[in-house]
């Protein structure tokens, strides 16, 4: 079966680029472009919630159903 | 899944006043945790601040709140008690708040052992005011007013709640994000004075002067120097030189100020 991917949502209005989530992300899995983080390798991620849980600033959400 | 922290804000306040990377925004995502976890009715729940970067948080949330004068959110949460002792009332604000202006109330309230509160963000700064010291600045780091390094040691924020009299004292660390929600809740759920201090980064104040090159920086320094206080105990004197002790440092169960004046009532009811 197929493996189903989470959903990560950056919501840019709310990013202040600090690189948190990218750092700190075990998989690698996210990247900033430009001023915003964004997502550059989803298929690597394993929901661990680490980037929500620490983003300062309620830019960063990661939904798996 | 996702954390719904959008039930606990107001809305449209996003995004916050602080500073890219400013860790009081993680521990305010801890705070709504805990307060989550612990199914706290936001009418029954007071957050109460004094003035600074980390005194800003009340705004955001929506439950009772009150930003109130520099260093006497202690005061007014006191008052809030009293008046309302069913309310949970949880004070918020930074080192300099609490330690230099507020100090008093700070261990006034300790010694009191009223059943509230206290998240202090020690970010070793006034942030705020652009870097001033603060009395919890390490000895050698600088600030705007201590260019050349501080001569001063700086305060043990824990210690300091404990030799006053708190009966409940944690530390964490904005790093260590998952054990912030834990550490309040377990803080709400004492009866008593409980201080959780949260080891905070203000990277652009202190961080800057200091030699930090990054946030990513300051909250590796975080990670590092963290040691939980179970681990500390197998540990020798010198491989716990330089580090700090998180988790649950001290606990105890001591007569709770509103109780205790309920007493004061009763025998002056019965006096007459
Ligand atoms: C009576 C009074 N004195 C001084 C100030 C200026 N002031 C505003 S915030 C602050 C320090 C805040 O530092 P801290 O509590 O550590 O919060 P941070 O900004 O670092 O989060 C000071 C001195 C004030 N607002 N009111
Ligand atoms: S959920 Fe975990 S693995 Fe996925 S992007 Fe966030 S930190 Fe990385
Ligand atoms: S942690 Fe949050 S604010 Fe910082 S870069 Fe990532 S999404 Fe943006
Ligand atoms: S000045 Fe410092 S404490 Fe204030 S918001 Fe910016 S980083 Fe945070
Ligand atoms: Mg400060």
């Amino acid at each position: 079966m197929e493996k189903k991917l989470p959903k990560i949502e950056i919501i840019e209005k709310y990013c202040k680029g600090c690189h948190i989530c990218v750092e700190f992300c075990p998989k690698d899995v996210l990247e900033m472009k430009g001023f915003y983080a964004s997502v550059k390798n989803l298929e690597a991620c394993t929901s661990c919630m680490q980037c929500e849980l620490r983003c300062p600033d309620f830019a960063i959400k990661v939904t798996n159903e | 899944m996702a954390f719904d922290y959008d039930k606990w804000l107001r809305p449209g306040k996003l995004p916050h006043i602080w500073c890219p990377g400013c860790g009081h925004g993680i521990v305010m995502k801890g705070l709504i945790r805990a307060m989550d976890t612990l199914k706290l009715k936001k009418e029954e729940t007071a957050i109460v601040s004094g003035i600074g970067c980390a005194s800003r948080l009340p705004g955001y949330i929506d439950c009772c709140t009150l930003h109130t004068a520099h260093g006497r959110a202690a005061a007014f949460a006191t008052g809030v008690k009293m008046a309302k002792p069913e309310m949970n009332v949880i004070l918020v604000g930074g080192d300099g708040d609490g330690t230099a202006i507020g100090g008093n109330h700070f261990i006034h309230a300790c010694r009191r052992n009223i059943n509230m509160t206290y998240i202090i963000m020690n970010n070793y700064i006034y942030g705020m005011t652009g870097g001033q010291f603060s009395p919890c600045t390490p000895t050698g780091h600088k600030a705007s007013t201590t260019p050349y390094g501080n001569p001063d040691p700086g305060f043990d924020i824990a210690k300091l709640a404990i030799g006053a009299g708190a009966t409940f004292v944690a530390r964490g660390t904005a790093f260590h994000a998952n054990q912030i929600d834990k550490l309040i809740a377990e803080a709400i759920q004492h009866k008593g004075f409980s201080v959780v201090e949260i080891l905070d980064d203000c990277p652009t104040t202190y961080g800057r002067r200091n030699k930090y090159k990054s946030v990513i920086e300051m909250m590796n320094r975080l990670k590092d120097v963290a040691v939980p206080v179970k681990a500390a105990e197998k540990m020798t004197a010198e491989q716990l030189q330089g580090k700090i002790l998180t988790g649950v440092l001290y606990k105890e169960e001591k007569p709770e100020y509103i109780e205790e004046y309920a007493k004061v009532i009763e025998r002056a009811k019965a006096a007459k």
